[in-house]
């Protein structure tokens, strides 16, 4: 394998590993401050996804379809937050599984019946469809690499959000105690909201994102939802930086084990034998990944106890 | 007799009264209906003593399910292509006989839940419940990247397996058997909840601590609950796999996991007869519905949100009342 072709890999990891954060900040900071498991977050992709594509095929642009992305997931979750899961924070996790699997439901065969069962398109806008060289000659695609400057801005803004505004003050306050804060006189339900809302218009542009690369279906969301579990349980539940780290450790130990472990196993077995169990092992290396993190660190990487 | 011993009553004579009216009335779909209910039931059983009993929200009950399915699959194909399995270090052949298969299922998916239950169950609450969750994904990504067994095709079996003095092809003569089996497994569970290993497993539930103080381990008892439970779900999946004739990576999905958890929702969490009533209701569901529309989950979840919301107890719960529910 070649220097070219091993930083492309690398390259492609960083690109998924930012995705995940994406989709995992919304998680982790929902799980955080509410305490509440959200499984109906795939279905945030999902929306944000569809309502990119639909914006995309009625007016042609990109930017726009971002934006509606953006607005639709976030209006969703806005909507779902005041309507169902705000009952939900009381109840124990069993419940809000169930009441968040029912949501699963709904939202994919609500949007089955809209758009029907076949995938949407969205396409790469034509400013970013072809390759840019980086230095060093290697040919990437430009989309990709959109994707992680704009994936690296969103973390540093997410960053500042938390850590330097009077919004974020409040975030982590409310995590520490919540009684405490809503009797400083904080409008805790305003809170939740935002902070629901907040992390669902970033699954929603996720999805968004990802849809310009692979195809706009039904049922798109879930393996990301349980991908972006995998990288709150390596970080810590409830941690952003947590959240990163875990994102890019899943991010490029997926990519890497994909292209590397065939080769690897080719080394001593027949080239047929090799890819079967190269690949096999390849799609359960973040979960051995997991499991390895979890003997040590129960509580993940940045977790409290 | 209680009000909740009524309705076990009652939901066994519909389970078995349905299938032999359809007997009467030459309706062996109807037979193949109530024989499903019965397997999810099963199945249902196994989790209820994991998610009932010991509280613990496992996500990722689908992967026994499959293990038992799989088992079935692997021995049934390679006894009908007449290829041992393994040849080295000892000879393993496949076989078409239904015991020899369920004990194979159980033991499968014992050891799984055994490997399983010990590293989640070193964390609690939403951990792990997303990381019961993650290792039953891992398990469906590897039966769908493995080529041996038909990989995302799934696998078929032309012929059901045997069982000593029966022809299983017969749909009464096979519901005839998964009801037995479902009895039995009530009958097990209903003996575990009364022993001191029952009593322990559900205090460490209610509170962990007193039963630490006491001297006893909750990691371990939970442990034994969660290998099981996973046991009686497995061999719940090599007769859901039987009744098919196919085994495929969907019986490994997540949202088979989702469906476990749902058919004890609708009946009751932690009632023994709650996965009955709710497989019952689920069938009849997915029978009435999926007849009327094809977005048939809409209502589904509708309805799964209804109870979670506003009826906490489930079927049982609400028509016998809170005396013997949980907490």
């Amino acid at each position: 394998m070649t220097t070219l072709l091993f930083i492309e890999q690398m390259l492609n990891g960083l690109q998924f590993g930012v995705m995940l954060f994406l989709m995992s900040a919304g998680l982790t900071l929902v799980f955080g401050v509410m305490g509440l498991i959200n499984l109906a977050h795939g279905s945030l992709y999902m929306i944000g996804a569809f309502a990119a594509a639909a914006v995309a095929a009625a007016t042609g642009s990109f930017v726009l379809a971002l934006m509606a992305s953006l607005a639709a997931a976030a209006l969703a979750g806005a909507l779902i937050e005041l309507t169902i899961i705000r009952r939900l924070y009381d109840r124990d996790h069993l419940d809000q599984v169930l009441a968040t699997f029912a949501l699963i439901l709904i939202f994919s065969e609500g949007t089955r019946w809209l758009f029907g069962s076949f995938p949407l398109f969205l396409d790469v806008p034509p400013l970013l469809a072809g390759p840019v060289t980086l230095p060093g000659g290697i040919e990437y695609p430009a989309y990709r690499l959109s994707i992680i400057v704009i994936g690296l801005l969103v973390a540093v803004g997410m960053f500042g959000l938390i850590n330097r505004t009077r919004v974020g003050i409040r975030i982590r306050a409310g995590e520490a105690d919540r009684e405490m804060i809503a009797a400083l006189g904080v409008d805790i339900a305003k809170l939740y909201t935002f902070v629901f809302a907040l992390g669902a218009a970033l699954a929603g542009f996720a999805g968004a994102l990802v849809g310009a690369i692979q195809s706009v279906q039904v049922g798109m969301g879930e393996p990301v939802l349980i991908l972006a579990f995998v990288v709150i349980v390596i970080g810590g539940i409830g941690s952003i930086k947590g959240a990163f780290v875990g994102a890019l450790l899943v991010g490029f130990t997926d990519t890497m084990g994909r292209v590397l472990l065939p080769q690897v196993f080719g080394l001593f077995l027949e080239p047929s034998a090799a890819v079967s169990v190269g690949s096999a092992l390849a799609s359960m290396l973040i979960y051995i990944l997991m499991a390895g993190v979890l003997v040590f660190r129960p509580r993940g990487l940045y977790g409290v106890a | 007799m209680t009000r909740e011993t009524w309705i076990n009553v009652a939901a066994l004579a519909v389970l078995l009264g349905v299938p032999l009216w359809a007997l009467m009335a030459d309706e062996p779909f109807i037979i193949t209906l109530a024989t499903r209910a019965a397997i999810f039931a099963l199945a249902g059983v196994g989790l209820n003593l994991a998610l009932g009993t010991g509280g613990l929200v496992s996500l990722g009950h689908a992967a026994f399910f499959g293990i038992g399915g799989y088992a079935m699959g692997i021995l049934a194909s390679h006894a009908q292509a007449y290829t041992p399995i393994m040849e080295v270090p000892f000879l393993i052949e496949g076989t078409k006989s239904m015991p020899v298969i369920w004990l194979v299922a159980m033991v499968t998916s014992a050891l799984a839940a055994l490997a399983i239950g010990a590293l989640s169950l070193r964390t609690s609450g939403v951990y792990f419940i997303m990381i019961t969750l993650a290792f039953g994904q891992m398990i469906y990504y590897f039966a769908i990247s493995w080529p041996a067994y038909g990989g995302e095709d799934g696998l078929s079996i032309y012929v059901r397996n045997e069982f000593p003095g029966l022809n299983t092809l017969v749909p009464m003569q096979f519901f005839g058997l998964c009801f037995a089996i479902l009895c039995l497994a009530l009958l097990l569970m209903n003996a575990i909840h009364k022993s001191a290993f029952g009593l322990a497993l559900s205090a460490a539930r209610q509170n962990e601590t007193r039963v630490l103080s006491v001297g006893m381990k909750p990691y371990h008892l939970r442990l034994v609950a969660f290998v099981i439970s996973g046991a009686v779900t497995g061999l719940a999946g090599a007769l859901f796999a039987d009744l098919n004739r196919f085994v495929s990576p969907t019986m490994l999905s997540w949202q088979m996991s989702g469906e476990i958890i749902i058919f004890i929702i609708i009946g009751g969490v932690g009632r023994l007869f709650g996965p009955v009533i709710g497989a019952i209701i689920f069938i009849l569901l997915e029978h009435t519905l999926g007849g009327l529309s094809e977005f048939w989950h809409v209502y589904l979840g509708a309805l799964l949100l209804g109870i979670v919301l506003f009826a906490k107890g489930g079927v049982i719960g609400a028509l016998a009342g809170r005396e013997k529910a949980h907490d």
